[in-house]
């Protein structure tokens, strides 16, 4: 039995797979996790959605209707085909999960504003087929049912999983969205609220008047049925005036409420403005009501008076208007019931909310669909490839697309979205997210380790978030956690959740004083009033006061809550890639070209300090003012993306800055294409994304088909390419612009280390060019002009010929040193099979992945550079590397060339100091070889 | 070569450069495979001084003097404080006992003198309100002493106390200043070489005696250097060369350089055929050999066989402005045609060079010879004539190369006037120090 072949078979495997280690084990931090879902089948699961792709809804529980459905983004009715939003939107809003407080909280005699925090929860569907990440947000409205309206924002898809593991970031994302709104809501309602106190400070105004008249007329001591309506229409008035006071003050506190929610941060700029705008506006009718409020003390007696008090200021307070805001207003009287709640109209979202912030809001909300579109392996993988490419940070330049080696400066900082662009700086530090992936925090914990550079700094970091990952992996216990946090903290100002502490801390130092959340008391009315507040309200939007300040998060969610633990930076400074794309936007000529690419880019010239070698810090600052846009994004320019290099953004979170974000904004914009049907690709076509700033991974695409065109059109292009990566400069002659434009952006492809804003490239150059212009450009376009401009041109391409490699456009010729190996064969092959550009691209990606790989190989092995005797000389050395490049490597002396130069950019790259630039000028380096002349 | 970039349309013959001269981009002996460009200054960079071992100081038309840390290429000093451009700048080492210390001294056209410390960039002396700019500088190290010339001859101490003056009696002045035995000082001035006496006396106070006057040029003195102890050597504008001896001012030998006439050719001359340009406008030496720069040629004359060695009538395409021997066999050339050249001796047999007139004519710039009268042809016929051979050449100015400066293997300095200097470096060398450089820091860090 023992003998049995099955049973030794079976026991061998498993000690085969122990004892027997992969000898060449990957460190840790290259192997590639297997995708969490590797076991489950992905076809196996057929969708029953009756939407065609995943869309955001945003929907509202009306007053007057219940739950409705807004709007979609996109707002293409076919993306929902006959998905029943009405239905769903009962579903997700069906949740009243805030509980609002109606009247008046005890103690206080005005109605409150209920400041609520948003709840995030994960609804299904599962018969519809539906999921969606719900987030819950409430919006002012002072006509409202205890000024509050209840919306929500839904990120619906067909694939619960993709929700559940991509919590985090849609939470994140849908956070920003939820504040930026808020933010302009709030706006809108002080803007309300002044209105509206206008119109009964004059309506108080005209009914003293009227009173006084009457009392004039009437006898004395003798008090008509009218008079008393009068009075208590006056009071009535007056009382909701205070009410009106006082809610403006409570709407400009909000600011310095601790904010529970660690995604709810808020441009501090825009906060402080909004305070001050308050608070202009509080003064005025603070001022305005000191006199009223004296007059209620006194008798009646001196009614007159107050009356002419009021004639006084009257005029002084509208011309104040008049020449503060809407000259054109005229304060309206107010009737004393307004109309019946069914009766009146309710402000739109759009109307809710200030049109800046609106309009932000959708952006904000439009890029977050567009950063979630593909399906979950596809979104995992990219995350993937950026996790291993941030390791590799050393050659990475190269042919890599830039991650942006600003990620640890950026780690610590958490930086609100803001909608009207108040850049850099109100950074507020913050610890970073840690990661946390649903299911499996283990493995990805795993891909995520602290870089060793930033080990030291962002210890506290790491820990904080294996810690939270391990809270994670159990939703339920986050959930218990959170429901007794928000029980907790009722009353107090705050909430003792761990991950949360100082996320406040900072949060409350940041804004300038925290104070309690109950201010109102300094503003308590007299008794007299007091006994006029018995009475009904004189206004129905009165009667119905809100809520207490409480949020009772998931005390009712149905499925299941996440509570979001990390706080998470991220700005999508959506503005600035329509600015800058419009900057630098270059149409091609469509006569002379096959329409392959649809438009060029001008490189802009590379301010110096912006070179490759500095730091990502100056760039920040350059950003400060308000318009980031001319320099900032040019960090990511034209960099090549390697296959899967779709990359970052939607990533572990990890907060891209400003500059990481343009990437990933770009590349994520293309990525879709990569998984999704065709069908996605007609609502983009027109995308007028970036171009200038950066060069998107669909830019770069189409550059491929233009080296495919370029390599099988033209039989040097082999030593067109050799001439690019072995570092000589390729200037391409051409009198027609569009065609050498076409020809650099296909070109480009092939410059290594085309530095972050691709300053290594001249698409376009006019003039002649000097010695200082090869070293910067690694690949010029030139025009040919036949003037005595261009003859001076032609003098610098003569002189300086030993140094550069001329690629005649018009004339089809290319003069540069001969080139005879074989490594480029591969991708230089102009009988290649290969037809389509993207294709192409990916194949030249993966031959220059490799080079990178080998030129990493040999500037970091010792013995091929320095000697590893004393014995040894240095042509020992040489002697060696040369063995090394041609024997183990089985390069050709020219082959060898590009891995020196490759090497050289490496060396230079990690010598480079940490901080700042070297003051030293960069070297160039050349060689004296002939050239030969290359025809068709 | 440029016919193909011109499409064949246009005629090549005015950008072309001469055959001749044309080494071609295969430059197997010339290792200078690496550059750094310098930036700073504003105007034309017209000198450059060699601080110690890595560092140079570089002055120009904008009264900037920078000082350079030649192996890194960074800029470690800026020394400001000239209106006007730089007319003289040399370097004072002062020797104490246990260190040395050098300054610069620079005079400018806005008739100051300064003392630098090129260490910390400070200005440690300067004198303003001189009756005549400076046009050249002499240290007498030894002494402790150091003399400015331009329309008067000026003899400070170092703390810049004016120790004694002479008024000139010369219009131009003071051009060339060079330190003789036995406390001699001989001065350029126009076409004569005035020898002086420094006598310092008991009390320290010195006094400047005229001793003699050697009028034996024709035209202008360009250049007048020290070749050994015993010898000194003039240049004149007509193409002089004389050797003098440094003791008893004897004429040792007197060579006239007159290049033979170019043959009047077919082709169509830019302007009417001038002579040829004779003037020596730098010389240089290594106690053997006299490299002389004639108009755009270069001449090598032995001093021990007191004979031309070698020489080269057109060896740039313009003036040459600025001359180094490197060895016995090498050498180097800089020229207003904004390259360097490098040359070697080479015993080839005759003819030295095959002239080709067309285009010297043409490239020939520079002003007219002053001298009256056809110049009689000389034929320069030595019998162990040896070649100069063009071994590299060094292109990336854009502008008239001013001067050089030769670190050795660490690396060449040249300025020029298109406002840059240029750091020449072996490529090799470079590859090889950042690769130690590399591993440096690897294990400084650990690990990548």
């Amino acid at each position: 039995m023992i003998g049995s072949p099955d049973v030794v078979a079976f026991t061998k495997e498993e000690e085969y797979g122990q004892s027997y280690p992969d000898p060449w084990p990957l460190p840790e931090e290259f192997s590639v996790p297997l995708h969490p879902l590797a076991d489950s089948n992905p076809w196996a699961k057929t969708s029953y959605a009756k939407f065609t792709k995943d869309f955001i809804l945003i929907s509202e529980f009306s007053e007057q209707v219940g739950p409705q459905p807004l709007l979609t983004i996109p707002e293409d009715p076919k993306v929902c085909g006959t998905f029943d939003l009405n239905y769903f939107s009962l579903r997700i809003m069906s949740v009243d999960y805030q509980a609002s407080f109606v009247g008046h909280p005890p103690g206080s005699g005005y109605p409150r504003l209920s400041f609520v925090e948003d709840s995030r929860v994960v609804l299904g569907d599962s018969k519809e087929g539906a999921f969606a990440y719900v987030h819950h947000l409430t919006l002012y409205d002072l006509e409202a049912r205890g000024f509050v309206r209840p919306f929500c924002m839904a990120y619906v898809a067909a694939d619960e999983k993709k929700i559940m593991l991509q919590f985090q970031e849609l939470s994140l994302r849908f956070s920003q969205a939820s504040e930026c709104l808020k933010a302009g809501n709030r706006r809108a309602f002080a803007k309300e609220l002044q209105r509206k106190l206008r119109d009964l400070e004059y309506t108080h105004s005209v009914l003293q008047r009227e009173e006084g008249l009457q009392r004039e007329a009437g006898p004395q001591r003798m008090y008509s049925a009218h008079a008393v309506e009068k009075a208590n229409e006056l009071a009535n008035v007056e009382k909701s005036i205070y009410e009106h006071r006082d809610l403006l003050k409570q709407i400009s506190s909000y600011h310095r409420r601790p904010r529970r929610d660690p995604h709810a941060v808020a441009c501090q700029k825009c906060m402080s403005e909004c305070l001050s705008e308050c608070e202009v506006l509080l003064d005025k009718y603070a001022k305005l009501s000191s006199p009223f409020s004296y007059s209620e003390k006194g008798s009646r007696g001196p009614e007159g008076q107050v009356d002419d008090q009021r004639g006084e200021e009257e005029p002084e307070e509208d011309e104040e208007e008049g020449v503060k805001r809407r000259p054109s207003y005229t304060p309206q009287l107010i009737k004393a019931k307004s109309a019946k709640c069914f009766d009146k109209r309710l402000k739109t979202l759009q109307e809710l909310c200030d049109e800046t912030f609106y309009e932000a809001t959708m952006e904000l909300l439009k890029e977050t669909e567009k950063s979630f579109r593909g399906d979950w392996c596809y979104l995992h993988t990219r995350r993937l490839d950026k996790a291993l490419r941030r390791k590799q940070k050393v050659a990475n330049f190269l042919f890599e697309e830039d991650l942006g080696d600003d990620d640890e400066d950026e780690m610590g900082t958490l930086r609100p979205f803001c909608a009207v662009n108040h850049a850099i700086d109100n950074f507020v530090l913050l610890n970073p997210p840690p990661i946390v992936l649903g299911p499996e925090p283990l493995e990805l914990d795993s891909l995520e380790p602290p870089d060793p550079a930033s080990e030291t700094s962002h210890t506290q970091e790491s820990e904080l978030g294996v810690g939270e990952s391990h809270l994670e992996s159990s939703p339920s216990d986050q959930t218990l956690e959170t429901q007794e946090s928000s029980e907790e903290t009722k009353g107090s100002v705050s909430s003792d959740k761990s991950g949360l502490d100082q996320a406040e801390n900072l949060q409350s130092l940041a804004s300038t004083k925290s104070e309690a959340p109950d201010p109102y008391s300094d503003l308590t009315p007299d008794p007299d009033q007091n006994t006029d507040m018995e009475r009904e309200s004189s206004s129905d939007d009165m009667e119905t006061t809100a809520g207490e300040d409480e949020d009772n998060g998931g005390d009712q969610t149905p499925v299941s809550l996440l509570e979001v633990v990390s706080e998470l930076e991220a700005s999508r400074e959506d503005e600035y890639e329509g600015v800058n794309g419009s900057a630098l936007l270059v149409p091609i000529d469509t006569a002379c070209c096959m329409a392959q690419e649809g438009f060029l880019y001008e490189a802009p010239e590379v301010v110096p300090g912006l070179s490759q070698g500095s730091p990502p810090q100056p760039c920040q600052t350059l950003v400060v003012n308000q318009e980031p846009q001319a320099l900032l994004p040019l960090q990511d320019d034209y960099t090549v993306g390697s296959p899967c290099s779709e990359s970052p953004a939607a990533g572990l979170e990890l907060p891209v800055g400003l500059l990481g974000d343009a990437v990933s904004r770009a590349s994520l914009e293309d990525g879709s294409d990569c998984t999704m049907s065709a069908s996605t690709g007609s609502d983009r076509a027109a995308s007028p994304l970036g171009y200038g700033g950066m060069v998107t991974l669909r830019q770069r695409k189409k550059a491929g088909q233009g080296a495919l065109r370029f390599v099988r059109q033209y039989p040097f292009a082999m030593q067109a390419l050799w001439c690019l990566l072995s570092g000589r400069t390729l200037v391409v002659l051409g009198a027609d612009e569009g065609r050498v434009r076409r020809l650099v952006a296909a070109l480009a492809l092939f410059v290594p280390a085309p530095g972050k804003c691709g300053e290594r490239v001249q698409a376009w150059l006019s003039c002649p060019f000097t010695l200082t212009d090869l070293q910067r450009w690694k690949l010029i376009g030139l025009q040919r002009v036949a003037s005595p401009v261009g003859s001076s041109m032609l003098y610098s391409l003569s002189r300086y010929s030993r140094y550069i490699s001329i690629l005649d456009v018009d004339q089809k010729t290319l003069r540069c040193p001969p080139y005879r190996d074989q490594l480029l064969a591969n991708i230089a092959d102009h009988r290649t099979y290969i037809r389509r550009g993207s294709t192409f691209f990916l194949h030249v990606q993966s031959t220059l992945c490799h080079l990178t790989a080998k030129a990493f190989l040999f500037t970091f092995t010792h013995h091929l550079h320095l000697p590893v005797s004393f014995a040894e000389g240095p042509e020992v050395v040489e002697a060696r590397r040369r063995c090394f490049l041609h024997e183990q490597l089985g390069l050709g002396e020219e082959d060898s060339q590009i891995l020196l130069y490759l090497s050289q950019l490496i060396t230079q790259r990690y010598l480079q100091p940490d901080t700042g630039s070297s003051a030293a000028a960069p070297c160039f380096s050349f060689n004296y070889t002939t050239s030969v002349l290359y025809k068709i | 070569m440029l016919r193909w970039i011109l499409g064949g349309r246009e005629a090549q013959s005015s950008v072309e450069k001469s055959p001749v001269l044309c080494i071609g981009e295969e430059q197997p002996k010339n290792c200078f495979t690496e550059l750094q460009v310098l930036k700073g200054h504003f105007d034309i960079v017209r000198f450059l001084v060699q601080i110690d071992d890595f560092r140079c100081a570089s002055a120009g038309d904008d009264g900037l003097v920078l000082v350079w840390n030649v192996e890194t290429g960074e800029r470690l000093q800026e020394l400001r404080g000239h209106s006007q451009q730089i007319t003289a700048i040399t370097t004072f080492t002062c020797n104490n006992e246990v260190t040395s210390h050098t300054s610069l001294i620079t005079a400018s056209s806005d008739r100051s003198l300064s003392l630098w410390d090129p260490d910390t960039g400070n200005r440690v002396q300067t004198i303003s309100d001189l009756q005549s700019s400076v046009k050249c500088l002499l240290v007498l190290e030894r002494l402790g002493l150091w003399l400015s010339g331009g329309e008067d001859l000026c003899v400070w101490n170092k703390d810049f106390q004016l120790q004694c003056h002479r008024q000139n009696h010369s219009d131009t002045g003071v051009t060339a200043l060079i330190e003789l035995p036995k406390n001699c000082i001989a001065a350029a001035m126009d076409r004569q070489i005035m020898i002086y006496r420094l006598s310092v006396s008991t009390d320290s106070s010195v006094s400047l005696a005229e001793i003699r006057c050697l009028s034996d040029h024709n035209d202008q003195i360009r250049a007048l250097i020290n070749v050994t102890d015993g010898l000194f050597a003039s240049g004149s504008h007509a193409g002089e060369l004389i050797l003098w001896d440094a003791i008893d001012w004897n004429i040792l030998a007197y060579e006239h350089i007159l290049w033979e006439e170019p043959q009047p050719s077919t082709e169509i001359r830019m302007a009417a055929p001038k002579p040829s340009e004779m003037s020596i406008q730098h010389l240089s030496t290594n106690g053997q050999l006299i490299l002389a720069a004639v108009g755009s040629g270069l001449y090598v004359y032995s001093v021990l066989t007191k004979s031309v060695m070698a020489y080269r009538k057109v060896a740039h395409d313009s003036n040459v402005l600025h001359t180094m021997l490197l060895s016995d066999s090498e050498l180097m050339s800089c020229s207003e045609d904004g390259s360097v050249r490098m040359w070697e001796i080479q015993d080839l047999p005759l003819p030295a060079e095959p002239a080709s007139a067309g285009f010297f004519g043409m490239w020939t710039f520079s002003r007219s010879n002053k001298q009256s009268g056809p110049p009689s042809k000389k034929v320069l016929e030595v019998p162990n004539l040896r070649m100069l051979e063009l071994t590299g050449d060094l292109i990336g100015h854009s502008g008239a190369v001013q001067m050089f400066v030769s670190f050795r293997e660490i690396a060449l300095v040249t300025c020029s006037a298109d406002h840059l200097l240029i750091l020449w470096k072996n490529g090799e060398r470079q590859s090889h120090l950042r690769s130690l450089a590399l591993f440096q820091k690897l294990e400084e860090r650990g690990g990548l």
